[in-house]
């Protein structure tokens, strides 16, 4: 069991002819993702990677069973690409594309609830289901299959995280970013309600970072709920200063809120674990017995 | 990107939106002329980027067009909190009835746009939230439909309007908005807003951040985001020209690595380890080895820092690349600093055998070398 993608979902790329989507269109067909078509406007009709491509979404609809799609469209067309995803009835969406202007995010994610439709990002390195199905574009190697769904705010430090949990005998059963942007179509509540209703899924790990009240949202939801799974957590960014950008879009202080140890606090209160540093994750689950076993 | 006031006004006054009369000066001389033409009493603004000039004398009052030239000429010599006053606005001082506070901002946690509205203008709206938040208003807007007339007559009813003065301040509240949708506004805020004698409300002060990832469609902003604004050091200008995402910072050890996470995650690391920063540097996902020479010439050029820390766990970016670039910056112009770096991920194998050429190793966990690199700093 897992969340949002598996074994059972069949991907379109938006994009699949730029550099990065025939890169990552071939890794993700390595790992045993089934691709069934591309789309690229005005490239209909031709095929890469022995995969047909198609000018909408909508003509690759009428031949392929597609349910997902996963984006690498640029930033100034990745909200229509989005759009056209979702008015073919696709969920998950995944929007790779980072430098979205806010503006477009909010009126794709608003769109997506409209028509209950799920996106995962903008500005994520997608999703993965170990060993089933990977929609982004992170190393697939460094996760195993396990029971620790795991949601992050960036990419590298989830593969760093995701690794150590696997070279310490911790497998995984999704492990997804919800994107770095300060609109992003998951938040940490939204994916903590997917793991609590995935029976493959016994702990969850919630990786953080500075900027917005994400962690602290989910902390209330942690907290009000009594949330039935084991949370550990581990936020990124205590020496950052405030009012600078670190990097993502989302990551920044401001005033005195979004700070890293107020983040910390709240998810601590709420009874989380909380690593100090990231190889503190791994130790805090090996010594922590799960409630459900 | 951060607008001065008197852009910001400007744009407002074509959209319809009241601003005192006046203009902008970048010499004493020019400040009397336009105190001349406007007439009345005179408030000089100093025009910077950073918030707080108020309190920092930054905003002076004259009577007549020569006591307006020598109070400019005080603001112009002024540095703000590292901040050059290049430019001030002279406008009309305006007598107010009433001073509010509007502004519309990127609500991230309710994925919308919100307006904040106050009958408490003129004062550190921070502090009014803190002490009496029932005093200010909160209102969603439709992401998809945005300001609706009865969105922003509600709002003017709530802050005690009605009959003419409700419909007055539903269009100036409804322009704000349109503010903030044509020009990608994360911020559009005026405090005060004055609510003047002869009715009309007029935008005192205003402040507009426009959302840097929207600027591709905002060419009227393209040469204006290239100017270096004191909020960006000169290493930071650098670096940022060259495609890298990087804040300096005030310690000695100067970081890389690959992900905004994960260098974020070095800082806090390092910083845990006693040893402090210099910098933030994400040279992205998939980095060649141009990117990495570039960055890692850039910050162990910069004579604060001691030592560097190089930490990449190559998903995308391939340990091969970042080696490659490491022995070109050793070839070329040697390595200035000592250098401890954290390899891991793609191609590590051809990665190490690069660096063991060149007489370089690189660690596996990234606390050991986190461990050594702040010993280095000290040593």
């Amino acid at each position: 069991m897992a969340v949002l993608i598996g074994k059972q979902t069949r991907a379109i790329v938006q994009g699949i002819t730029g550099k990065q989507g025939l890169f990552h269109t071939k890794l993700m067909l390595e790992y045993g993702t089934r691709i069934v078509a591309g789309v690229t406007p005005g490239k209909g009709g031709t095929t890469v990677v022995a995969m047909p491509v198609f000018d909408t979404v909508a003509s690759a609809l009428e031949k392929t069973d597609a349910n997902a799609s996963i984006i690498f469209v640029p930033a100034p067309y990745a909200k229509e690409a989005g759009m056209e995803a979702i008015d073919a009835g696709l969920s998950p969406v995944v929007i790779i594309t980072e430098m979205i202007p806010a503006r477009d995010s909010m009126i794709l994610i608003e769109y997506a609830r409209n028509h209950r439709a799920t996106i995962i990002g903008p500005n994520t390195p997608g999703i993965i289901t170990a060993g089933e199905s990977k929609l982004g574009i992170m190393p697939g190697d460094v996760f195993k299959p396990g029971k620790v769904g795991l949601a992050s705010r960036s990419g590298t430090l989830t593969y760093e995280i995701a690794a150590s949990l696997t070279h310490s005998g911790i497998g995984q059963s999704t492990c997804l970013g919800i994107g770095g942007d300060p609109f992003t179509g998951l938040n940490f509540v939204d994916v903590l309600k997917l793991f609590r209703d995935d029976s493959g899924t016994d702990t969850v790990v919630l990786i953080g970072e500075i900027g917005g009240s994400a962690e602290e949202d989910a902390a209330n939801y942690i907290r009000d709920t009594k949330y039935p799974k084991r949370v550990a957590a581990y936020i990124a960014g205590r020496a950052a200063p405030p009012g600078k950008r670190m990097g993502h879009a989302g990551a920044i202080i401001t005033g005195t809120e979004g700070t890293a140890d107020a983040k910390m606090k709240s998810l601590r209160d709420a009874g989380v674990l909380v690593a100090e540093v990231p190889s503190e994750l791994p130790r805090l689950l090996l010594q922590q017995v799960s409630p459900l076993q | 990107m951060k607008l001065f006031e008197y852009e910001a006004k400007s744009i407002a006054q074509n959209l319809g939106i009241n601003t005192p009369r006046g203009a902008v000066a970048s010499t004493p001389e020019e400040a009397r002329d336009i105190h001349k033409r406007i007439g009345g009493e005179a408030v000089i603004k100093a025009q910077v980027l950073v918030a707080g000039r108020g309190k920092a004398g930054g905003i002076k009052f004259a009577s007549k067009p020569d006591e307006t030239r020598d109070r400019a000429t005080e603001v112009l010599n002024m540095t703000i909190k590292g901040e050059r006053v290049n430019k001030v606005l002279i406008e009309q001082k305006a007598t107010a009835k009433k001073e509010l506070f509007a502004s519309i901002v990127l609500d991230r946690a309710n994925r919308c746009q919100t307006v904040l509205a106050s009958d408490q203008g003129g004062i550190d709206i921070e502090e009014v939230a803190r002490q009496t938040p029932e005093k200010v208003l909160r209102h969603r807007i439709d992401p998809v439909f945005g300001v609706r007339s009865y969105d922003a007559r509600l709002i003017a009813l709530k802050l005690g309007y009605q009959g003419a003065q409700q419909g007055t301040f539903t269009d100036f509240l409804s322009n704000l908005y349109r503010l903030s949708v044509i020009y990608d506004a994360e911020l559009v805020e005026s405090n005060p807003v004055i609510e003047m004698q002869d009715g009309r409300f007029v935008a005192a002060d205003l402040r507009v951040i426009v959302d840097d990832n929207s600027l591709f469609r905002h060419p009227e902003f393209q040469d204006r985001s290239k100017e270096i604004s004191s909020e960006v050091t000169a290493l930071e200008s650098k670096a940022r020209d060259n495609g890298l995402a990087f804040v300096e910072l005030d310690g000695d050890i100067g970081i890389i690595g690959n992900g905004a996470g994960l260098v974020m995650a070095t800082l806090d690391l390092v910083k845990q380890c006693g040893g402090k920063p210099a910098n933030f540097c994400d040279v992205g996902g998939g980095a060649n080895a141009e990117h990495v020479a570039t960055a890692l010439q850039i910050i162990q050029g910069a004579d604060k820092v001691k030592a560097v820390f190089v930490n990449i766990l190559a998903g995308i970016t391939r340990c091969d690349e970042v080696a490659k670039g490491i022995v070109d910056v050793k070839k070329v112009m040697g390595l200035k600093k000592p250098l401890v770096i954290r390899m891991v991920g793609t191609n590590q194998e051809e990665g190490r055998k690069i660096l063991q050429s060149a007489g370089l190793t690189a660690m596996d966990k990234m606390d050991e070398a986190a461990r050594l690199v702040v010993g280095k700093a000290v040593a």
